[in-house]
């Protein structure tokens, strides 16, 4: 016993160790001294539980909250940070690294300035330099992203190439071809940049940002455009802005703009009802078949019953990522099997309603299994002599049905449809797979007639190009909200709450 | 066969007919010897295999990585994943401690918030984690892994403690007092007795995670490190509908026959599994 003990605490030390050294120094090399205090907080707090005798339950419950903190509960809080921001393209960073954006695309060549000769070398670090050579006075300089300097002792062949210089070491340009190209050496004017393999040029900034006036000016047409901390972006006095914006906070911008964008709101009442109808029905379809087949089958003097259970759970133990592509190409108009077995030409999916009943249908194929699964196992629990008394008294099937084993059987199951519902409100994967949203209205290419909000989000945030995360976050959030709403029903409906205190 | 029993039979043969012949359609493209979508027919036509030694060396779409990846990937996270939950759920099954409440009701309400909803700050962070840990950050399988652990305390935990539970607590006082460590108990009790459970719910974390999508194409861009899910799916993409298509159906039976078979296998315990999850609301 003893010999396990002190196995596991080395084992846990070394794992502890290593998983420092490994992270510890990108976090020295950008300076994140918050994150750097944070792990050695949490690896001193894990050496000191792994290591004492004391606090047992801690020990098998750390592992897994620290998963949930950091992938789960910190994305959750940050999302509703974010959704409050207009983060996203052309909105990333701060304002000077806007305002250095603008000026680096504005950047022109100076007439009649000094042509240099250049050399590309790597310093002691490895950094990429480059050595300059005044075509003219043959004097030689070295230039990095912090600014020019004199160099001497350099030797220069006679076109100009640095040959030899103390503590550099020349390499051919096209070897580090991108930090060559992003290399920009600051100067009073502007800034030296290559131009071809063995020339630099000193540019200037058409456009310059001055933090006196908070505002970028045009140099050749005298524009000026103002930060408006509002928006994200530097506005003229026309109201146009330019294309590079900084992160700021909206407030409920992004929650109002689904009530009051025409471009969204309308689409979004679509989404918003469709979302609903579609958990629902796909429930009740579910369970319906399943339930049918359950009870069809709930015969012990049938024959054959082996054969077909197997059979009928197929679909839910196929791959369900395939089998969704395998049924958008039996709906494909011009190649899929349903046409070619019908002999007919119809785009099943081209139709707001032809895409929405082939969504349902799809997923009564995949989900009937398993309510198929959970009745069968509840209708075990449930006594035949209920239904043989209820026939005596002279109850006919269907009443002995809806009155009798309907009522018992969803006892045990409404925890489980609820859950489905839930499951089925965020169901990704079958949308994005079989309709992809679609059909798309024509005014609009970022909502289709069968999306979710959960395959709308996604679309704001990382397809269509639009790279909403802001929006997208307000979105996630209000998915959220409607989750929480559905869990805190589920919630009063089961025992659970009685369980935590038993 | 008794008349009586015929509308059973006439309701089951309908249904089993709807749910075995798209599988059936995906076992005849698979033999198409044309491959296409254009030729495939409901029953096979031909029988060839012509498709399997496509898919197993076209330099475009590396299946055989696909499926390590996924197979690694599934793996090691419902593996553990479980062990995580298990944990949790040993603590706070066979332990009193303060917190212990409010501690259940949390994971319980934790456990009805799906990760993926904070898809946007998830792909935020690890945009930034890349930068500073490239092993673990996009188009590794690591990154991936790390994330699905996220929800492991979550979904897991009131399910697996409502199992342990049931395990009498008399078999773990009686270790007590034979001097056995926590450790011992755990390792070398309650794991081996709760192992078909275990069994169960690892199956059904491995199959949803094969089929993971949203977060995985987010993570996953090149070409060597994507899943099934990922990789499949670029396989029929707008250049490949038609062309791929009995590829993609020999890949389809290539990673349904192993979890078809562990399925039909465990097919007992799985409607006790799912039965027991109703207790998790």
């Amino acid at each position: 016993m003893r010999s396990g003990f002190v196995i596991t605490r080395v084992l846990v030390l070394g794992v502890a160790a290593a998983a420092l050294l490994y992270a510890v120094p990108p976090l020295v090399r950008t300076g994140a001294w918050v994150a750097l205090t944070t792990l050695a907080l949490a690896a001193a707090g894990l050496t000191y539980l792994y290591l004492t005798k004391r606090h047992v339950p801690a020990k098998y419950l750390v592992p897994g909250t620290i998963f949930l903190l950091v992938f789960q509960i910190f994305p959750v809080l940050y999302t509703f940070t974010v959704a409050f921001t207009n983060f996203g393209d052309g909105h990333r960073g701060s304002k000077l690294e806007a305002a250095r954006a603008i000026e680096r695309e504005s950047l022109v060549e100076i007439p009649g300035a000094p042509d240099y000769a250049l050399t590309v070398a790597e310093d002691g670090n490895g950094s990429v330099v480059f050595l300059l050579v005044d075509r003219d006075t043959k004097r030689v300089k070295v230039g990095t992203a912090e600014g020019l300097s004199d160099l001497d002792g350099a030797e220069v062949s006679l076109t100009g190439k640095v040959l030899e210089a103390p503590g550099y070491r020349p390499i051919r340009a096209g070897e580090r071809d991108a930090e060559v190209q992003a290399l920009a050496v600051p100067t009073n004017r502007g800034a030296i940049k290559s131009s071809g393999l063995s020339r630099a040029i000193e540019f200037e900034a058409n456009r310059k940002y001055d933090p006196a006036c908070d505002c970028v000016t045009d140099k050749v047409s005298g524009e000026k455009w103002v930060a408006s901390e509002d928006k994200g972006y530097f506005v003229n006095a026309k109201g146009a802005n330019l294309i590079q914006g900084w992160q700021v906070n909206v407030g409920f911008a992004n929650f109002t703009r689904v009530v009051t964008d025409p471009n969204i709101s309308g689409h979004f009442a679509t989404v918003f009802v469709w979302n609903f109808a579609f958990a629902g029905l796909s429930v009740l379809l579910t369970f319906a078949l399943g339930a049918l087949v359950a009870m069809t089958l709930h015969d012990s003097r049938l024959r054959g019953t082996r054969i077909y259970r197997i059979l009928l759970v197929l679909p839910y133990a196929m791959p369900a990522f395939a089998m969704l592509l395998v049924w958008r190409d039996m709906f494909n108009a011009d190649f899929g099997l349903l046409n070619r077995l019908l002999g007919t030409h119809i785009s099943w999916l081209g139709s707001p309603t032809g895409a929405r009943f082939g969504l349902l249908l799809v997923n009564l194929w995949l989900g009937f299994p398993y309510m198929f699964l959970v009745t069968t196992g509840a209708l075990q629990a449930i006594p035949r002599e209920l239904g043989e008394a209820s026939r005596i008294d002279g109850a006919t099937a269907w009443q002995n049905f809806s009155r009798v084993t309907l009522p018992l059987l969803l006892v045990p199951l409404s925890p489980l449809l609820i859950a489905s519902f839930g499951y089925n409100f965020n169901n990704f994967n079958i949308v994005r797979f079989v309709t992809n949203g679609g059909p798309y209205p024509v005014d609009n290419n970022l909502v289709g007639q069968t999306d979710l909000l959960i395959t709308y989000t996604y679309r704001l945030a990382f397809e269509g190009g639009s790279g909403q995360f802001g929006f997208a976050a307000a979105l996630s959030t209000f998915i959220f909200a409607i989750v929480a709403t559905i869990s805190a029903i589920a919630f009063r409906r089961t025992k659970a709450q009685e369980e935590i205190y038993s | 066969m008794r008349t009586k029993n015929l509308w059973r039979h006439a309701v089951l043969i309908a249904v089993t007919v709807f749910a075995v012949f798209p599988i059936l359609y995906v076992v005849s493209a698979a033999l198409n010897p044309l491959g296409t979508l254009n030729s495939s027919e409901l029953w096979p036509t031909g029988a060839s295999f012509g498709n399997v030694t496509k898919l197993f060396s076209d330099p475009h779409h590396d299946f055989k990585k696909w499926l390590f990846n996924s197979v690694l990937i599934a793996g090691l996270a419902s593996a553990l994943s479980v062990l995580i939950g298990l944990s949790a759920a040993y603590s706070f099954s066979r332990m009193r401690f303060q917190g212990r409440r409010p501690a259940l009701l949390a994971v319980l309400v934790i456990q009805m918030f799906p990760q993926f909803l904070a898809i946007v700050t998830i792909f935020i962070m690890f945009t930034k984690i890349t930068e500073l840990y490239p092993a673990i950050g996009f188009d590794t399988p690591w990154g991936l892994m790390l994330l699905y652990l996220g929800g492991a305390l979550g979904v897991n935990t009131y399910l697996m403690k409502g199992f342990l539970d049931t395990v009498p607590k008399e078999i773990d006082e009686s270790a007590v007092v034979d001097g056995a460590s926590h450790a011992q108990i755990f390792w070398r009790i309650i794991v081996p007795l709760v192992t078909p459970v275990l069994a169960v719910t690892t199956l059904l974390a491995f199959i949803s995670t094969m089929n993971e999508f949203l977060m995985a194409n987010i993570f996953l861009r090149d070409d060597g490190s994507k899943t099934l899910a990922v990789g499949m799916f670029g396989m029929l993409g707008p250049d490949g509908r038609d062309a791929n298509f009995g590829m993609f159906a020999v890949g389809t039976l290539i990673t349904a026959v192993p979890t078809v078979g562990i399925f039909l296998w465990l097919q007992r315990y799985i409607v006790s599994g799912l039965t027991m999850g109703a207790v998790k609301g």
